[in-house]
């Protein structure tokens, strides 16, 4: 198999969890040079999947390969710089550091590169006008943009988005959603973990279903958007209502 | 000001709130209802969450005025708002995160009754159990009583926050974002608890899901840079080019 054809990401039997808490089951998922939605209901193991996969939470088995080189145990750290950013749900942002302090930080070796501080100052412009206001100082949207240019200056292969559209504006989502696009079409694979269905399915073919921590089924976004019923199985809340009565 | 049988349940008066150089609002204005649902919408970083905040009195506005029920509360703190039946959640919760989903809802109506913490169980506390387990099951957490909150997912925290803010039966709830984190079914049924809310129940909602917010509200707010750019029903807002070039844009806002 020749090099671009290698998938970017290779998970193959993977298992983690918390302490004595089982949360993945034996997931097997490959990215390429694509979008790959993971879509289901709270509590069924989306963002534990990326956790994961970023080494911020042990695999207790299987495999993690980030373009070939197996990254499953290692650190958060390692895995970054072997080759993907992380936009983490509820951002994880410095409260004292501003916005270019943050940027800065991840700046140094991007010259010549496609993501620049500049670059992610054009993307997101209200993050220009707020270069030196702090993390703390920052909206709930404006850290989200921060968080998602944090990731993007890495220039990495693989970018692992959890819930990115959660708190931006709607003509920001847009942005985000045409975002994703230029990624892949610049040769990068993203996985995203998205509650929005209209985000999800804009974003890429391949959905994902997640169901009590294991992959329950592949749809196209066609699919899933067509498919009411399979929204209501999967996404829907009616298994919980039976549960209260 | 005339005192009518219609006086506003919240009346905001030249409210100015800056974070050091940041003026985050530039003079607010407007009158709330008893019973009117209000959304509030605007661009990141437009002072949504701000106003919220200055309403729910976690700060002082820097210039301007607050009442709640006819009541100046500009300088009253925080904790005395739930007695004036405020109840509000937060973008990022805010929970007991050692404590079960029942303990949390539990202590929520414990803070609004203007109750004592106790060691020793009280008659009253089985009543205020019963409430809290009933307050569960509108926000379909019936089967998670005893769980734990560090172990509950994102979302299911978000709906645990909702439910702590409606438990203690408030006359002015605000929402900041009630439906992020949730997927798509349970986005329908957050519509449909705020649409069967009693009569009475005045609602104050931030949320960029326009399924929700337009479905939930009368009136729009629209705020841009600090200021209330725009005001009007849900068709007024939808048909309003202003707020589409600096909100709605073309494709996620439209559904």
């Amino acid at each position: 198999m020749s090099d671009h054809r290698r998938p970017v990401l290779e998970i193959t039997g993977l298992s983690s969890g918390y302490g004595q808490a089982k949360v993945l089951f034996d997931i097997d998922l490959t990215v390429g040079v694509e979008a790959v939605a993971v879509v289901g209901r709270n509590g069924m193991g989306k963002t534990t999947l990326c956790n994961t996969i970023m080494g911020l939470l042990p695999a207790t088995a299987g495999s993690i390969k980030l373009d070939g080189v197996e990254v499953s145990g290692k650190k958060a750290y390692q895995v970054a710089s072997a080759g993907a950013g992380y936009v983490p749900q509820g951002r994880r942002l410095f409260p004292s550091l501003s916005v270019d302090e943050h940027l800065e930080m991840l700046a140094k070796g991007t010259a010549g590169k496609r993501w620049t501080k500049d670059a992610v100052y054009g993307l997101f412009p209200r993050l220009t006008e707020r270069r030196k206001v702090s993390g703390a100082a920052l909206s709930g949207g404006e850290q989200q943009m921060l968080a998602i240019g944090r990731a993007l200056l890495l220039n990495s292969r693989l970018i692992v988005m959890d819930e990115p559209s959660e708190g931006l504006a709607p003509t920001i989502v847009e942005q985000l959603v045409e975002t994703c696009h230029t990624l892949v079409a610049e040769g990068h694979a993203v996985l995203l973990v998205e509650q929005n269905l209209s985000v999800a399915t804009s974003v890429a073919d391949r959905q994902l279903v997640m169901v009590s921590g294991r992959i329950e089924t592949e749809l196209t976004a066609s699919e899933l958007v067509n498919d009411a019923d399979a929204q209501r199985r999967y996404l829907g809340v009616d298994s919980l209502k039976d549960g209260v009565s | 000001m005339t005192v009518t049988d219609v006086a506003p349940i919240l009346r905001l008066s030249g409210v100015q709130m800056a974070f050091g150089g940041v003026q985050a609002l530039r003079g607010v204005d407007f009158d709330v209802a008893q019973g009117e649902r209000l959304a509030v919408l605007g661009p990141n970083g437009a002072g949504k969450t701000t106003l919220f905040n200055i309403i729910a009195g976690d700060f002082a506005p820097t210039v301007g005025k607050v009442w709640i029920g006819g009541r100046d509360v500009s300088t009253a703190p925080a904790r005395l708002r739930p007695r004036l039946g405020v109840a509000r959640t937060y973008q990022r919760t805010r929970l007991f995160s050692g404590l079960s989903v029942e303990d949390n809802l539990f202590l929520a109506i414990v803070g609004k009754e203007g109750g004592h913490l106790r060691l020793f169980r009280s008659k009253d506390d089985d009543e205020l159990r019963r409430r809290a387990r009933g307050a569960a099951g509108r926000v379909w957490l019936a089967d998670k009583l005893s769980t734990v909150v560090d172990s509950l997912s994102h979302g299911e925290k978000r709906q645990l926050e909702v439910g702590m803010a409606m438990a203690v039966a408030p006359s002015l709830l605000m929402l900041d974002e009630p439906a992020s984190g949730l997927s798509r079914g349970e986005r329908e049924q957050l519509t449909e608890m705020l649409l069967g809310l009693e009569e009475s129940v005045t609602l104050i909602v931030i949320e960029h899901d326009m399924d929700v917010a337009l479905q939930v509200a009368e009136r729009v707010i629209m705020m841009h840079d600090g200021l209330i750019v725009a005001e009007g029903t849900p068709d007024e807002i939808r048909a309003n080019q202003m707020v589409h070039d600096i909100y709605l844009g073309s494709t996620f806002g439209n559904e």
